[in-house]
């Protein structure tokens, strides 16, 4: 193994060494005294107190669950939420791999590594939400395997999907550890990862939905239905493309120095690209719940707050921003486009925290709100993965497909 | 062709297997006798509100044992909690007042087990269902899924526990009727399996006519209950749910579990398909530029 690395070692910046060079990446590069540092090292920090507690005491001394509000914000936000935002991965990968829409291409790599640390984070969340977590690995090792139960299939999904994106992703490490010959193979294996992706990521996406299925007689008529899984997957489509436009619009920027200086696709091309796609994916959703609606004589239940609450979810966060991105991609307004991922985005957060918390016992006296420690925790969650992100894009060829360059990470110094 | 074709036929063995596998787990061989579940008839008509259910069933369980004679705790609605499985409330009804026991209904096909991802929530062979502090994760999915509400969670501890009804499972091992039957002084408790409780219902029903609802709650909501409910006043006065239907729990999800195996063969091949097409349309684009 060391022969062949340092065979194929080239004049970089860096010899690698295995663990030495994996040590020497380790080192924090850049000003500690960034805002984001100022703001999310103490985030970090306090959530972390925040856990200690939580595993020490219990859930309910820092979260205001209780017997009628099972699951809060870490379930309804980090992982249903955080989920939906991360199928970006899938979208992409399809364009590309299987469909061969070769201009997307040079969003591929940071979109899966996204994904990728979306799942790590978000769905790892889910640790700190378990009871008893030292139990997590029984549906896993095969001794107690819940086959009839929907959370037992999308844990797996969420496992092996976990997998499936860290092979996609795989020849970024490799490139990044000089392994040739590695990353040759590893190539060659993407496509089926990704086709085993996509079919997990379809699962899951509309798994997540079918845990609502028996919650029937809790969740607010005008919000449950039995076509839950078809209305999550088709929305985790576009909540997928709003957040590439999202995210790419904020690491074009705060990562410039390292994105490629010619090529032949502009961002915002792509960007107008995606939006066709979130616009018809978005109308398709709009349609599909119209039609809920009216089979599930949603008239009846539409009235007073909910009724309001839900134009709010239905019209202004998904038939706007669905007009807001048609338009855009016409007229070429990218502005537009930007906008409309935000507004589409919150819409799906709107969407999904209805279903698990805001909607659900929607009758009852005493409401559900989390504590702060809660809202700190889901912080620390995000602030992490960015950590780790930037980590990666600091050091792989993530934006580019070589090695991010003395000079481009001086500049971001 | 031939190749879809065999993956659809295993994906209809898979499924045909999983049901079947299903259908023998709930008549596995019962020492008790037949294959019938167990259950409690609840004659709300006889109930004259003692709490001595309560205290027998927190007696038994070794938790706190409610002061019936001085809390006074019959002047709000309780629901049960992790450390009272069973609560007794009571209602003004159009007939007067009325007392109703609460607790786990054990559904004959219940929504807890099915939601439950380590089969820590299990509808044993006789009927109760029990939960298994070895194989549970804590992540809540069974007070989700019950439409009753009824697991519940210890927040307020390390190790965890959801707490409910266990029929008492300890007890009925060792031939003796559940805690809360047992204590009852006014026999409005009956223990039993479904067709002697249905039975006795019906006859009673049949007999006084003018004392009782003419239906009994449990023999189909929810796809039918281990404890069974009669009353004299409509059953949503005497704060039982009555918008769940008689739809078994499982059967929500069972579409969906059932469309898996299919998803997870038939997109594959799709993907592939779908790819080729794209290969071939690029290769013909770039000879017709060259």
């Amino acid at each position: 193994m060391n022969q062949e690395m340092e065979s194929t070692g080239t004049s970089a910046d860096t010899s690698p060494r295995g663990l030495k060079f994996i040590l020497s990446e380790m080192k924090p590069r850049g000003k500690l005294f960034t805002p984001f540092n100022i703001i999310s090292i103490p985030v970090i920090l306090l959530g972390i107190v925040i856990l200690v507690i939580r595993f020490t005491k219990g859930l309910g001394v820092v979260t205001n669950l209780n017997q009628e509000y099972p699951w809060g914000l870490w379930i309804g936000f980090d992982v249903v939420t955080g989920v939906a935002f991360a199928g970006g991965a899938y979208i992409i990968t399809f364009a590309v791999y299987v469909m061969k829409a070769e201009q997307y291409h040079r969003l591929v790599k940071v979109t899966v590594l996204n994904g990728f640390l979306a799942y790590l984070f978000y769905a790892g969340a889910l640790v700190f939400d378990l009871g008893r977590p030292w139990n997590i690995i029984n549906p896993i090792i095969g001794n107690k395997f819940g086959y009839n139960s929907v959370l037992f299939l999308v844990a797996w999904h969420f496992m092996l999907y976990m997998i499936a994106e860290l092979i996609e992703f795989s020849p970024t490490i490799a490139q990044w550890m000089r392994r040739k010959k590695a990353e040759k193979f590893l190539k060659k294996i993407t496509l089926g990862a990704v086709i085993f992706g996509i079919t997990l990521s379809t699962l899951h996406q509309s798994g997540l939905g079918a845990l609502f299925l028996m919650a029937k007689p809790k969740i607010h008529p005008l919000w449950y239905s039995e076509f839950i899984p078809i209305l999550f997957f088709t929305s985790s489509i576009f909540a997928g493309i709003s957040m590439i436009i999202f995210e790419g619009t904020i690491s074009h920027r705060v990562f410039r120095a390292l994105q490629p200086k010619d090529d032949r696709y502009s961002v915002d091309d792509l960007f107008r690209g995606l939006a066709k796609g979130a616009a018809v994916a978005m109308f398709a959703y709009f349609f599909f719940k119209v039609l809920v609606f009216i089979h599930d004589h949603g008239w009846a239940h539409f009235q007073g707050f909910w009724g309001i609450w839900y134009l709010i979810e239905v019209v202004g966060l998904v038939l706007i921003p669905c007009l807001m991105f048609a338009y855009g991609a016409r007229h070429k307004r990218i502005g537009v486009i930007r906008f409309a991922a935000i507004m589409a985005m919150l819409g799906i957060l709107l969407n999904r925290m209805n279903i698990s918390v805001i909607a659900f016992n929607w009758d009852h006296a005493v409401r559900y709100f989390p504590t702060w420690q809660e809202y700190v925790v889901t912080l620390m969650i995000i602030f992490s993965e960015v950590w780790v992100f930037r980590w990666i894009v600091t050091r792989m060829p993530v934006f580019s497909d070589d090695m991010p360059t003395r000079d481009q990470k001086q500049s971001l110094e | 062709m031939e190749r879809r074709g065999f993956l659809k036929a295993s994906g209809v063995v898979a499924v045909s297997l999983a049901c079947s596998s299903k259908s023998k787990a709930s008549h596995d061989e019962s020492p008790f006798t037949e294959d019938e579940f167990i259950g409690v008839l609840v004659d709300t008509t006889r109930c004259i509100g003692c709490r001595h259910c309560e205290v027998s069933c927190t007696e038994s369980h070794g938790h706190e044992v409610p002061d019936i004679l001085n809390d006074n705790a019959l002047q709000e609605q309780r629901t049960t909690s992790e450390k009272q499985w069973t609560v007794v409330n009571r209602f003004e009804t159009s007939k007067g007042e009325v007392f109703a026991k609460k607790q786990c209904m054990h559904c004959w096909q219940p929504a807890c087990a099915a939601a439950c991802p380590t089969n820590a929530m299990e509808k044993t062979h006789l009927g109760p269902v029990k939960w298994h502090p070895d194989r549970c994760m804590g992540c809540r999915f069974c007070m989700i899924s019950c439409p009753f509400d009824v697991p519940k969670f210890e927040y307020f501890s390390a190790n965890p526990r959801i707490e409910k009804c266990t029929m008492c499972w300890e007890r009925l091992q060792e031939g003796m009727k559940p805690a809360c039957v047992a204590g009852c002084p006014s026999d409005a408790l009956v223990f039993g399996q479904k067709h002697e409780l249905l039975d006795i219902a019906r006859q009673r029903i049949y007999h006084h006519p003018g004392r009782y609802v003419h239906q009994i709650y449990g023999e189909c909501v929810a796809g039918g209950t281990g404890y069974l409910y009669l009353s004299a006043v409509p059953f949503d006065e005497i704060g039982l749910q009555t918008d769940i239907g008689a739809t078994p729990y499982p059967a929500y999800t069972r579409e969906f579990l059932y469309s898996v195996p299919f998803v997870f063969f038939g997109l594959p091949s799709l993907l592939i398909g779908l790819n080729m097409l794209a290969c071939r349309k690029n290769s013909i684009q770039e000879e017709g530029e060259e």
